[in-house]
């Protein structure tokens, strides 16, 4: 128990240079890109006056050394600034729509592993036969198809054509979100107020965006899985179990597929990323109102503290889970904490 | 051996069969890859030839028409050639996709030889800004940076290429401290070559090879990725002809039931990502059969 | 004499692959006596351990047994129904691997692993007295029950190899095949490790196949021998008739090549030659390429066994 809290810490620690250079570049794309921010946003007839007014609102004018210090103090204290169109702080426009993002990749993570690794592990344990062809070509085939298409051909047949599921947004209109917000996760406020109603209406909202984006993902665990079973099945302590008449499907699966699933663990820090790519795109497909939409709104609009702000909480989130897999990762496999 | 043109034939394809008996589903996925790419690559160094209409035609036909004898494809709200547009939005993304990976491998083999051969603090300090950007979702990166720049074909082609040189970097600076190891490099180095030299005779020509396969791969995906800049919005002005641009004009018309739209672009970007990751599977599977799996 | 536990007959076993059929045993006959041990011996690919691993049927495919039989107290394990096998293998017959460091699933605790093979066989065993006896079994192996609850890698090489044998022997089978379960450990813990199956084969009557191709080693655990070449027994007998008096011109080159600090040794003499292609074997005798005695009825027919001084032996020498 001592070693694993040694170990979180070292872990936490080690996130920490990882956060700086992220949060630098997010700055250097934002700030030091040619154009400038206030002219863009007021358009390009607006007299100087007003945007060296501006500019001072927004601290704008000060050197860039000084700027970039700002900036780090601000994101160190969880101020992300004010928004350069509304009267709203950045960071209460971002947690409105991050609990939507939240409950999203949830889903979606969940229907990934749910379809890549139980195919990744049957295409193993059947090498080499055209089950295993048929699973790997599926895999190759669904990570081609890009997220967002694959969303709107959903709400062209499951949305439009056989009217089974809403296609856009987290609630239907006659579902009064201010009745129940509280988490902002609708699954959990639904339940809170026990409306069996409106939980059906949430999760009926979420199931084609969540499958949109989970099997476009599935693809890259069936390859995952399925290579690493194939190594692990090479290994004596299968061998090892089979000789000790242990049954064929515990001998796949649990000692197989738990084995191999601690690599495919250790990747699923860099998933997270492409989990976060897909969600902006499946938000857009699906007008799901999280992070990704205000990402977007936000560039249509420029208004960059608020761009700058989510941009920054997406670097938050991927080093937060990168570290979470990590701690995972050794409770699983007790030889990560020695 | 006969010198007549059916036996050449006939030693060229017993050639492929016995390349497909020796590697099995690997090859032939391969040659797969390969046709699909040759066949849109094709269709886009042709299409003022073979397209039908002009692509920014604004009277091809009528609006909205479905796919029929006149227009294959159908035509959109602006009254153009869906089936023109498809063809003529081939140049935009291959040329993007290509040249994106292009970029982003020559700086990323750079600085990952340099890197990995010279070490220290220079090295640590630039395998963590690359390992940083590397964890950091690609997308999101992008739309960044095609937010910021004025839309443009060489806007977008570096909004995609950047996110793409730490998968390089990372690659050749692992080989490159491989390779510096070896004895040749050693010996090399005891005799007093050039760094330089080194660099280009030993180090660059065994890195090159992997690359390739990796190289493959990123096209297919630097077009996924040009698609979804272009879908939602950014890096493209709208006078150029673009898949994910007609994918997202499209998309407005879905509730109405013009299926044409959204259809033909979105299978047209699968199947191009698809020619190229399967260049890069059986590339993979041949050369190497362990890359992928890491 | 002693009623036979393992009795195989004429024993094939193959390997298509994409150049040919590897064949990698060819026509073995021997018998294990209750009691005994039995030392498989040979140099790498003779086809020993493949001939151990198709005992319990776990040949890897495309590997798989193409004729002959293997009985198990009557029983044909060839023909066997999957179920009957399962119940088999762990209960009835058990198997030890070269290497004790990858032979336990490094993500259960030992007692984890004892406990599954236990409910595996005797279901609805109660958790605690599974424990128990492992607990037991440990005791016997000499290392402290409280080591139940720790992870393989906590412990060293030889621990991993005594445990296994001990997860191998908790249903009391009566069959061990160990497949040279010393060539991982030091010659310190390997002669320990010995001195443990010594011990244990007799707390439980166990009959031993020990394939190793440690010539000491065999000579040291087996009371009857058997030396294998290119898929083929060369000859059997009694470990002191083989080691005193080889027949076979290959184990006469084996033992040569063999450093003896008790028998008077003019030089140590490597083999010429290399070991046969299994794919393209040669015709007639396999050894006959690298045999100093090679006569022509070698090149074109396989020996039969012949008896020579109370042991058997696979060559035309001994017509």
């Amino acid at each position: 128990m001592k070693n694993l809290l040694r170990y979180i810490i070292a872990r936490t620690l080690l996130t920490i240079p990882m956060l700086f250079i992220l949060l630098t570049i997010v700055f250097a794309v934002i700030r030091i890109m040619p154009g400038d921010p206030v002219s863009a946003m007021l358009g390009g007839h607006a007299p100087e006056k007003v945007i060296e007014q501006k500019k001072e609102e927004l601290g704008l004018n000060k050197p860039l050394i000084v700027q970039y210090g700002n900036y780090l103090w601000q994101v160190a204290h969880l101020d992300l600034g004010t928004s350069m169109i509304f009267k709203q702080k950045v960071t209460s426009a971002i947690t409105d729509k991050l609990p939507a993002t939240i409950e999203l990749t949830i889903f979606g993570m969940l229907v990934t592993l749910l379809v890549g690794v139980p195919l990744g592990a049957y295409a193993a344990d059947n090498r080499r036969s055209g089950k295993d062809y048929l699973i790997r070509l599926f895999g190759i085939v669904i990570y081609c198809i890009p997220v967002y298409w694959l969303g709107l051909m959903f709400q062209m047949i499951f949305g439009v054509w056989l009217d089974w599921f809403p296609v856009a947004g987290r609630t239907g209109a006659r579902v009064f979100v201010s009745t129940f917000e509280q988490t902002g996760l609708y699954i959990i406020d639904t339940l809170l107020i026990n409306d069996w109603a409106a939980l059906w209406d949430v999760l009926m909202h979420l199931v084609l965006p969540s499958l949109t984006l989970g099997l476009v993902l599935s693809g890259i665990f069936i390859r995952l899985t399925r290579a690493n079973m194939l190594d692990v099945l090479k290994s004596d302590y299968i061998l090892a179990a089979e000789a000790r008449g242990i049954r064929h499907f515990p001998v796949v699966y649990k000692h197989g597929l738990l084995n191999a699933f601690v690599p495919i663990l250790t990747m699923m820090g860099l998933q997270v990323s492409l989990l976060m790519a897909g969600a902006v795109l499946t938000e857009s497909t699906f007008s799901w109102p999280g992070m990704g939409r205000l990402l977007l709104e936000r560039i249509y609009l420029r208004d960059y503290p608020t761009i700058q702000g989510v941009i920054v909480i997406f670097a938050l989130i991927v080093a937060f889970m990168s570290l979470i897999v990590d701690i995972i990762y050794a409770l699983i496999d007790p030889r990560v904490r020695y | 051996m006969k010198h007549s043109p059916t036996a050449a034939m006939g030693r060229v394809i017993g050639g492929f069969t016995g390349m497909g008996r020796k590697y099995g589903a690997e090859w032939w996925i391969l040659i797969m890859g390969a046709l699909i790419i040759g066949g849109i690559i094709l269709m886009a160094l042709l299409a003022p030839l073979i397209a039908p209409y002009d692509p920014h035609d604004q009277e091809a036909g009528p609006q909205l028409q479905p796919p029929g004898r006149e227009h294959l494809l159908g035509t959109d709200n602006l009254q153009r050639d869906v089936l023109s547009r498809i063809i003529f939005g081939a140049r935009t993304i291959l040329w993007v996709a290509i040249l994106a990976a292009i970029i982003s491998s020559v700086v990323g083999i750079t600085l990952g030889m340099f890197s990995g051969y010279s070490g220290g603090a220079f090295d640590k300090t630039l395998s963590l800004i690359m390992d940083s950007v590397y964890a950091f979702p690609g997308l999101i990166l992008a739309i960044a940076f095609a937010a910021m720049l004025e839309p443009g074909i060489m806007s977008i082609t570096i909004a995609v290429a950047v996110i793409y040189i730490p998968t390089y970097f990372r690659l050749v600076r692992g080989q490159t401290l491989t390779i510096k190891e070896e004895l040749y490099v050693e010996s090399a180095q005891a005799i007093g070559a050039p760094n330089l030299v080194i660099l280009g005779k030993y180090i660059f020509p065994n890195v090159i090879a992997t690359t390739a396969v990796v190289f493959t791969m990123n096209v297919g995906d630097a077009i996924m990725i040009e698609a979804a800049l272009t879908y939602l919005g950014l890096g493209l002005p709208p006078s150029i002809v673009d898949w994910g641009m007609d994918l997202a004009m499209g998309k407005k018309y879905l509730p109405s039931g013009q299926w044409w739209l959204i259809t033909f672009p979105g299978v047209m970007i699968s199947t191009l990502a698809l020619g190229f990751t399967m260049l890069g599977e059986g590339l993979a599977e041949i050369l190497n059969p362990r890359l992928l799996e890491r | 004499m002693k009623e036979n536990v393992l009795e195989i007959k004429n024993l094939h076993v193959q390997f298509p692959i994409h150049i040919g059929t590897v064949r990698a045993v060819e026509d073995v006959s021997l018998n294990l006596r209750k009691g005994e041990v039995m030392g498989l011996v040979g140099e790498s690919g003779c086809g020993k351990s493949t001939l151990g691993f198709s005992i319990l049927r776990l040949l890897r495919p495309p590997g798989h047994i193409a004729s002959g039989e293997i009985n198990y107290h009557g029983r044909d394990i060839c023909s066997m129904p999957q179920k009957e096998l399962l119940e088999l293998r762990g209960r009835n017959i058990s198997m030890i691997f070269q290497d004790p460091l990858t032979s336990l699933d490094p993500l259960y605790t030992i007692g984890d692993q004892f406990l599954e093979t236990l409910r595996t066989h005797e279901k609805g065993i109660k958790k605690k007295i599974a424990l128990e006896r492992a607990a037991d079994m440990l005791k016997n192996l000499g290392i402290s029950p409280n080591r139940l609850h720790e992870y393989p890698h906590q412990m060293s090489g030889g621990m991993r190899q005594r445990i296994m044998i001990g997860i191998g022997l908790i249903l009391n089978p009566d069959l061990l095949i160990a497949d040279e379960p010393t060539t991982a450990l030091d010659v310190i813990v390997e002669a320990q490790f010995l001195d443990l199956l010594n011990e244990l084969r007799e707390k439980f009557e166990l009959t031993i196949m020990f394939i190793t191709h440690n010539l000491g080693v065999v000579a040291q655990a087996s009371d009857r021998i058997t030396v294998m070449y290119g898929g083929r027994m060369a000859e059997t007998g009694t470990a002191e008739d083989v080691f005193a008096d080889p027949k076979h011109p290959y184990t006469q080159g084996l033992l040569a090549s063999v450093p003896n600090i008790k028998l008077e040794q003019p030089e140590l003499q490597a083999m010429p030659g290399a070991p046969p292609d299994l794919v393209n074997p040669p015709p007639g005798c396999v050894f006959h390429p690298r045999c100093p005695h090679v006569m022509d009825v070698c090149k074109q027919e396989v020996p039969k066994s012949f008896q020579a001084n109370g042991h058997m032996t696979a060559c035309w020498l001994y017509k």
